[in-house]
């Protein structure tokens, strides 16, 4: 299966089970669209009709180049995944990843909130020291042989437990001796309660810090106030900038939310890039269809347009020498994750769970409160095995829709949560996040392109 | 070739061969918490040999 597609003047063929990419005129662009749906004979007439310049033995080559590279397995490569021994449910996985809700409270009122200003539908409330230690036992009595194990301080607004993140940092490194382990911790702020002792503390600790601000100080005060209504974007912005250079521009992650509100939220992105940070991360906001601020269909050209509109402007700035990274287009084409993590993906309820104040086990972080997802607990483990099982499934494979999706390999069949808030089912497929994740997949590919076309990097 | 240039890319089905390991970061651990976006974790093993 192959995906041709043309964006910003380069025509592009990902090759869509061997991960290989072509960049390619438009005489081979057409020949190799057309190469599984017509015969050799109609392909050359057609392509002689359109380029007047092109001869029969131009079009021989390129056909002679195709079996080429279908030999070395890089062009119409068989789909050998479906068929091989993933078998999921059977799948012995382990725990790895923990993102630990050490403050059901928040200093702010962010209107989108999923967490409900850090409540998640209970009451407000912070981990205690003796929860949290349990939950890292927790990963490492079930992270198996797993060496690197990872623990987000999440919320709410994980500052408003910092005694206690500290604490548990400290604890961690205790495990780590002890049982060959190796603790990524990463701390997810609004940036409230950012001082020197947090900076110096998250610099120290922490291998990556996602750091939340949404943009253009009207966009973000809009969406992002204090619970008496002020913006919070005069009092973060200097924090974050700070925090940044101390980190010196790498493992931080400026993290903001787009809404109905500000579709054009390329701006937003370039505004953030123009202030000096350096990596950069925007996501569509998660909410209930009827919310004002909810994404609506119709604002779908739009978005579209506007990671084209990114894309093309980060490839300017990477030209001038000032580029920067943004989350979705970070692909690393040669040191990317293995075919077995791309067709599992996320590890939602198997791998990663999210653990609450009082050590209530959940999916994820977005599952929590949610009663039918409680999986157990840390103290007595899992206890709701078959939630778990049902999160095994949750593979590229297990959904229908994404069997002839180009962009499969590349979200494992997307958020089981968006799936489940949009459609009731875990394995369901939230359709404007596909377009939207189908349209980041062709801007970071063509930007790949891009750089291999200004560097000559091609094999 | 003359009309077809190929950008160097992992190769999926040998990564079959030798993937798995799980060391890899979790994907909402990053930046993410919103989407799931797997093709931006790095892999461990490649890191290692880098």
């Amino acid at each position: 299966m192959i995906h041709a597609y043309k964006l910003n003047g380069y025509n592009i063929i990902l090759d869509v089970n061997s991960g290989s990419i072509h960049s390619v005129d438009d005489v081979a662009f057409d020949v190799i669209r057309l190469y599984e749906t017509m015969e050799k004979d109609a392909i050359t007439a057609q392509i002689l009709e359109t380029y007047p310049d092109v001869t029969v033995q131009d079009v021989e080559d390129i056909f002679s180049d195709i079996q080429e590279l279908k030999e070395q397995g890089k062009l119409f490569a068989e789909d050998p995944f479906r068929d091989m021994a993933f078998d999921f449910k059977k799948r012995q996985s382990v725990v790895k990843a923990l993102c630990l809700h050490v403050a059901h409270d928040c200093n702010m009122a962010c209107k989108y909130c999923f967490a409900e200003e850090g409540e998640y539908k209970g009451e407000r409330s912070l981990m205690s020291l003796e929860v949290g230690k349990r939950a890292l036992d927790f990963l490492v009595e079930n992270s198996g042989t797993r060496k690197n194990l990872e623990v987000d301080f999440f919320g709410g607004e994980p500052l408003l437990n910092f005694q206690v993140v500290k604490d548990l940092v400290a604890y961690g490194r205790e495990l780590e001796k002890k049982h060959g382990k190796n603790f990524r911790f990463t701390l997810t702020t609004n940036g409230v309660l950012l001082d020197e002792e947090v900076m110096d503390f998250a610099n120290r600790e922490m291998s990556n810090v996602v750091l939340s601000i949404d943009g253009r100080k009207e966009v973000n005060d809009r969406m992002r106030p204090f619970r008496n209504g002020k913006g919070s974007y005069d009092l973060i912005v200097p924090k974050f900038l700070e925090m940044a250079k101390r980190r010196e521009q790498k493992d931080y992650y400026i993290r903001g939310t787009y809404t109905h509100y500000n579709t054009d939220f390329s701006n937003d992105i370039l505004h953030l890039a123009d202030l000096g940070f350096k990596e950069l991360s925007m996501e569509p906001v998660v909410a209930e269809p009827n919310a004002p601020y909810a994404l609506k269909p119709e604002d779908l050209p739009k978005l579209l347009e506007e990671y084209e509109k990114l894309a093309v402007e980060m490839i300017r700035r990477r030209r001038n020498g000032n580029g920067f990274h943004f989350y979705h287009y970070s692909i690393d084409l040669t040191g990317g994750p293995c075919i077995v993590k791309r067709i599992s993906g996320c590890g939602v309820g198997t791998e990663y769970m999210a653990v609450t104040p009082c050590g209530d086990l959940y999916p994820c972080h977005q599952f929590v409160g949610e009663p039918e997802f409680l999986l157990g607990n840390v103290f007595q483990g899992i206890t709701n095995q078959s939630a778990c099982d049902e999160f095994k499934l949750c593979n590229v494979y297990a959904h229908e829709e994404c069997k002839d999706c180009f962009a499969r390999l590349y979200c494992s069949g997307g958020c089981a949560a968006n799936a489940y808030h949009t459609t009731g089912k875990v394995t369901g497929v939230y359709e404007m996040g596909c377009q939207l994740h189908k349209k980041r997949i062709e801007c970071a590919i063509m930007m790949k392109v891009a750089e291999a076309c200004d560097e000559n990097k091609f094999q | 070739m003359k009309r077809i240039q190929t950008l160097e890319t992992r190769n999926l089905v040998e990564s079959a061969k030798k993937g798995g390991c799980g060391e890899c970061q979790t994907s909402c651990q990053s930046a993410s918490k919103t989407s799931c976006s797997v093709a931006n974790q790095q892999c461990e093993q490649c890191k290692k040999q880098k």
